[in-house]
């Protein structure tokens, strides 16, 4: 017997009752190895006018590439501070931020290992479904051969790679375009 | 490496479209540019696990969150979190949150003309049981009007978060209750093609969990994107 999936709605502009208990924008906790990033952004829809009422959601995996996950079957050391979930509001203007780590490399659909990247969820009022992307790290040489960056038309692909802030090493720079010329890549998930 | 078994996706019309300019707030956020395939590997078939929290018990029971009881009908909202296939997602996380009973949720931004209930907050979470169950107490929501059109109300509803076994299931929906009229009016509940998909949404009256001098219930099942039968194959 198969089921038919239940409808996504939107978040609504209230969310902030239901979900502010879990929200999460530093995800790294004491003993946690790797790289400190900081990933700071805002959401834009057509107009260019800042969302000021989305919620966004981050999951990746820690720095040696291994998912706080029990599926994540792969002979890597997962790290008790280190969780990999994060949940933030935009702010009136539209900005968000995440301080977290850059995340090692997991398998692909291909066999190879993907660049190191970060699956997000976008939901806001006039959302009707949530928006999955992603955000990779600018500078990375894996980013030439990733399987799924290649799936992207290459014009877009920039849409999807973090930029480097021209004062802070630390702080990169990655957008939300809902729509518009500079829209987002957003995945069928 | 190992075979990774994806989720299935939505049979089309089973699910909203990004756009839907009957609810104006789509026609400037959703995308206009066509998404993009994106195969299930490690990062979308794994996802964030919660555990319960010590403040479960009042998390569940929305009427008793406070010194008094709150205004409006009491109400048991509890069902099942299965997936495509029938099976139960156990110890998943649910998030609620709703409007009081006048129709005012707790939150700065919203200026309806009702009152706030000292008594609700009206959020709650839990997890599901090992038979993927999970039970809420609270108070039946009410209708509020909003901007979207003319003598705009959305039906009451209860707003649901869930997370399921990976990031490629999330979901957030709304339950919304049988028999309202308004439903038949609001563009959000109206946004998915399928009627049947779309029904799934309505809660039904339940006798039996229905508690005697105490409070009506009402299942809500929630159906969750299944796994494919078969692993990933490599892509042309």
């Amino acid at each position: 017997m198969t089921f038919q999936s239940t409808p996504s709605q939107t978040v609504g502009p209230f969310f902030e009752i239901g979900l502010s208990r879990l929200y999460v924008n530093d995800l790294v906790g004491p003993g946690v190895s790797g790289e400190r990033v900081e990933i700071e952004g805002k959401a834009f829809d057509a107009d260019g006018q800042p969302v000021g009422d989305a919620v966004i959601e981050i999951w990746q995996a820690n720095s040696h590439g291994k998912y706080a996950h029990p599926e994540d079957q792969q002979d890597k050391p997962t790290e008790s501070g280190f969780q990999g979930y994060g949940r933030t509001p935009t702010q009136p203007d539209g900005s968000f931020r995440f301080k977290t780590v850059k995340p090692g490399r997991v398998p692909g659909p291909d066999g190879n290992l993907q660049a190191p990247h970060i699956a997000v969820s976008v939901f806001a009022r006039g959302l009707l479904r949530r928006l999955v992307t992603r955000i990779y790290f600018p500078d990375e040489p894996a980013n030439a051969e990733d399987y799924v960056l290649n799936l992207v038309e290459p014009a877009r692909r920039h849409t999807l790679i973090a930029k480097r802030t021209t004062n802070r090493q630390a702080t990169l720079e990655w957008n939300v375009v809902l729509q518009g010329a500079d829209e987002t890549v957003f995945f069928d998930c | 490496m190992t075979c990774l078994r994806g989720y299935r996706r939505p049979p089309p019309g089973t699910q909203p479209n990004h756009l839907h300019p009957q609810y104006v707030s789509s026609i400037k956020r959703a995308p206009a540019k066509p998404l993009v395939y994106l195969p299930h590997t490690l990062s979308e078939v794994t996802g964030p696990m919660f555990e319960a929290s010590s403040s479960d018990l009042k998390a569940c029971d929305l009427t008793r969150q406070h010194s008094g009881e709150p205004l409006g009908e009491r109400i048991i909202v509890s069902g099942r979190v299965l997936d495509e296939d029938g099976r139960p997602v156990p110890h998943t996380l649910v998030e609620v949150w709703q409007a009081n009973a006048a129709g005012r949720y707790l939150h700065k931004i919203d200026q309806h003309d009702a009152p706030l209930d000292p008594n609700f907050t009206g959020t709650g979470h839990t997890l599901t049981d090992s038979d993927g169950r999970y039970r809420f107490v609270t108070i039946r929501p009410g209708a509020y009007p909003w901007k979207n059109h003319h003598n705009a109300w959305r039906p009451a509803h209860v707003h649901f978060s869930l997370f399921g076994p990976a990031f490629a299931t999330r979901l957030v929906t709304q339950m919304y209750f049988p028999g309202d009229p308004l439903l038949s009016f609001d563009p959000i509940f109206n946004c998915t093609a399928d009627e049947r998909a779309r029904n799934h949404l309505i809660s039904s009256f339940d006798w039996e969990s229905t508690l005697p001098e105490n409070a009506l219930g009402f299942n809500f099942d929630i159906i969750l994107g299944g796994r494919d039968e078969t692993p990933w194959e490599k892509a042309k």
